[in-house]
């Protein structure tokens, strides 16, 4: 092998792992985790997260506008307190309200925004005012049980008059 | 009775023994290599013919194997997301698979049975021919010489390679998902870019070959530096290149896997 | 005995060796003095190739001293070891040619890894070295190329590339043809002379030793049993010399590796009894 043919290759192997590592970064994946400088903290409560996860993407009509950043639980009132990212191109008045909301029947959940109308913005640390909960299936569907049973034995005592 | 006893601790501990003893001169020897290696980075070309060696004819079956991976991915995948409606999540599937666990591990378990079996086998040979000896009596440190490019060429291939591996494989994803199986070519690879975090899964995936390719690359040189200078020797050393590695690597990416993913 | 009275180039003093609890050397004591070829002759397994690798460092004697140009080998730090094999050249048992580089390339190695001399001098010098062992037309072979005694003769023309004060031989005529093996040692015994370098052989072929060398130490079992130059070795009544100048099977190196009456083995003393 003469030197020139190994540099020769090895600059083309060089060339093929870049591109690569191109094709994974561009078209593969995306920056999804917003730089620290680019963002702004907000925190919701919530009574039940449900299944709510670290790196939930927060959207805004459809728009994926931050990432929850950590979630813990407040040990005076027991509620959930979520942290999240906000992309600090997008900024949400006071009484903008911040709901858990799933994607599809059995999709992914997240966290959806809907904006208020006053004048002063959240800023940095502030807490939504106004959350609305998940909705956990288990206790849908038992409610949707206990509404049918209740239903049900109305029915069967009517017939048997 | 006591005899018996004994007996069977110097048994059982004889190998545990050496085991330890073969370790201890396994890091030693890494400082070594640390140590050496500003020739084998001054003088760049010694280290440019390892990577041709040890990266270059790698190229090959990694790229063939990473298509066929991708592509079997993609097939098996399909029949369980289909079930669930979820054909359309395949690219998210084949493209975290690949670039989290498999574009590194059976990069590297790919690399250690081509390049790091080549690599020991090379080095022991040179022992058992005392070509090292010649070296050192040439007053040319060996491991400067031949262990620590070897070493370096290994660690520089490892994650190029790797990448190679994911990037043939979603390649393969796509071939079978789209191609074959008709799924929309634009939420194949929106949802896959959507699902897919370029920190936390693709630079993790490079870390992890990173580790892999430092592991693959010393067990290599060590064994082969280590080699008792015959036939057998050199033999039982290749074999124990391909052995070791495939079990560090797996251990290794248990342990890596749960430092970066955890609680995520 | 005739002793060459200039400054003796390598000299061991009392040296003992051991590799753990296994006696190589005993007290072994011996000198070789500029533009001498002393040859160093016993069975395998004699500690021979040990001595050669206690004047090259690679070992340290547990006592006694290894000097070579007047400085102790078995002192000196990593760094002064290295300036000292600069002195010292090594032809190995097969040659040890590297097998990733060409004929030109193996000999331009010590040139090119241990001085700065620009590249074109290299040229001339490795010209230089394979014209002196006759092998200047294969500067473009690669060592798989080669005959066994072809590659020992580039490994000499290797070994010589820094002009080494002491060369090393270690079983320089084993696995050689008659013609190959008669031109090595003269070849050996030329470049000793025409570089003035002092030249120790270790081997166990008596009869090529014996018209080349200006000496010669027996060894056996770790010690100098038999000493003297080859007129006085091939009239010495030393029973071990005898045995192996006449290379009987049986001597003082018995024939028997020492076991348990055969007899017992065999299981006919049980009988008996």
């Amino acid at each position: 092998m003469k030197r020139g043919m190994i540099d020769f290759w090895v600059g083309l192997f060089a060339v093929a792992g870049a591109a690569a590592l191109l094709f994974l970064a561009l078209k593969v994946s995306s920056q999804s985790t917003l730089a620290v400088n680019q963002s702004y903290e907000l925190v919701a409560n919530f009574d039940n997260i449900g299944g709510l996860k670290v790196r939930a993407p927060i959207k805004s009509a459809g728009v994926v506008v931050g990432r929850v950043n950590a979630i813990e639980l407040d040990p005076q009132r027991y509620v959930a307190r979520v942290h999240m990212a906000m992309d600090a191109r997008y900024q949400y008045s006071r009484d903008s309200s911040a709901e858990i909301l799933t994607s599809g029947l059995l999709g992914e959940q997240y966290i959806g925004i809907t904006p208020g109308a006053d004048d002063k913005m959240l800023k940095s640390g502030d807490t939504f005012k106004i959350t609305s909960s998940a909705i956990v299936l288990e206790q849908l569907i038992s409610r949707f049980l206990f509404s049918k049973a209740e239903g049900g034995n109305k029915d069967s005592t009517e017939a048997g008059k | 009775m006591v005899n018996v006893l004994v007996n069977l601790f110097s048994r059982i501990g004889a190998p545990l023994t050496r085991g330890i003893v073969k370790l201890g001169f396994a890091c030693r020897f890494f400082i070594a290599i640390l140590r050496h290696s500003p020739v084998s980075l001054v003088r760049f070309r010694l280290t440019m013919r390892e990577i041709w060696f040890a990266g270059v004819l790698s190229v090959l079956i990694i790229v063939v194997s990473g298509l066929f991976v991708g592509m079997v991915l993609a097939l098996q995948g399909y029949e369980t997301l289909v079930r669930f409606g979820a054909s359309s999540s395949l690219g998210v599937l084949v493209a975290l698979s690949l670039v989290r666990e498999l574009g590194p591990v059976v990069g590297a378990l790919l690399f250690a049975s081509r390049a790091g079996s080549a690599i020991t086998a090379e080095i022991g040979l040179m022992k058992a021919t005392e070509q090292l000896a010649a070296m050192e009596m040439m007053a040319v440190n060996p491991v400067a010489r031949v262990v620590a490019p070897r070493f370096w060429g290994g660690v520089i291939s490892m994650p190029l390679l790797a990448a190679m591996f994911s990037a043939m494989g979603i390649f393969g994803g796509y071939l079978i998902g789209v191609q074959l199986l008709g799924l929309d070519e634009g939420s194949f690879w929106s949802q896959m870019q959507a699902a897919v975090d370029f920190r936390l899964d693709v630079m993790n995936g490079v870390i992890k070959s990173a580790f892999f390719g430092v592991a693959v690359s010393l067990i290599a040189v060590f064994e082969g530096y280590d080699a008792p200078p015959t036939a057998e020797g050199v033999s039982g050393a290749t074999t124990r290149t391909v052995v070791t590695s495939a079990l560090v690597i797996l251990a290794l990416d248990f342990v890596l896997t749960a430092f970066m993913f955890r609680g995520v | 005995m005739t002793f060459v009275m200039s400054a003796p180039l390598v000299e061991f003093r009392n040296v003992s060796f051991a590799y753990e609890e296994e006696i190589v050397l005993r007290d072994v004591s011996l000198t070789v003095a500029r533009g001498q070829v002393v040859a160093i002759m016993g069975g395998s397994g004699s500690g021979k190739t040990t001595l050669l690798k206690l004047i090259g460092g690679q070992i340290r004697p547990d006592s006694g001293e290894v000097l070579v140009d007047g400085e102790n080998v078995g002192n000196l730090g990593e760094r002064d070891l290295y300036r000292l094999r600069r002195k010292l050249g090594m032809l190995f048992q097969f040659g040890a040619l590297f097998t990733d580089l060409s004929v030109f390339d193996n000999v331009a190695f010590p040139l090119r890894e241990r001085t700065n001399l620009p590249e074109s001098m290299i040229r001339d010098l490795v010209l230089m070295k394979l014209q002196a062992v006759g092998l200047r037309g294969a500067a473009r072979l690669m060592p798989a190329e080669l005959s066994g005694g072809m590659a020992r003769r580039v490994a000499l023309a290797r070994a010589i590339a820094l002009d080494p004060r002491v060369m090393l031989y270690d079983e320089p005529f084993t696995g050689l043809d008659p013609i190959s093996l008669a031109t090595t040692g003269k070849l050996i015994r030329e470049l000793n002379d025409a570089l003035g370098t002092a030249s120790i052989v270790v081997t166990h072929d008596v009869a090529e030793s014996l018209a080349l060398v200006d000496y010669i130490y027996f060894l056996a079992d770790g010690v100098v049993v038999a000493q003297g130059s080859p007129d006085e070795v091939r009239a010495s009544e030393h029973p071990f010399v005898r045995q192996f100048i006449n290379a009987e099977p049986d001597g003082p190196v018995p024939f028997h590796k020492p076991a348990a009456p055969y007899a017992a083995d065999l299981g006919l003393e049980a009988a008996n009894g």
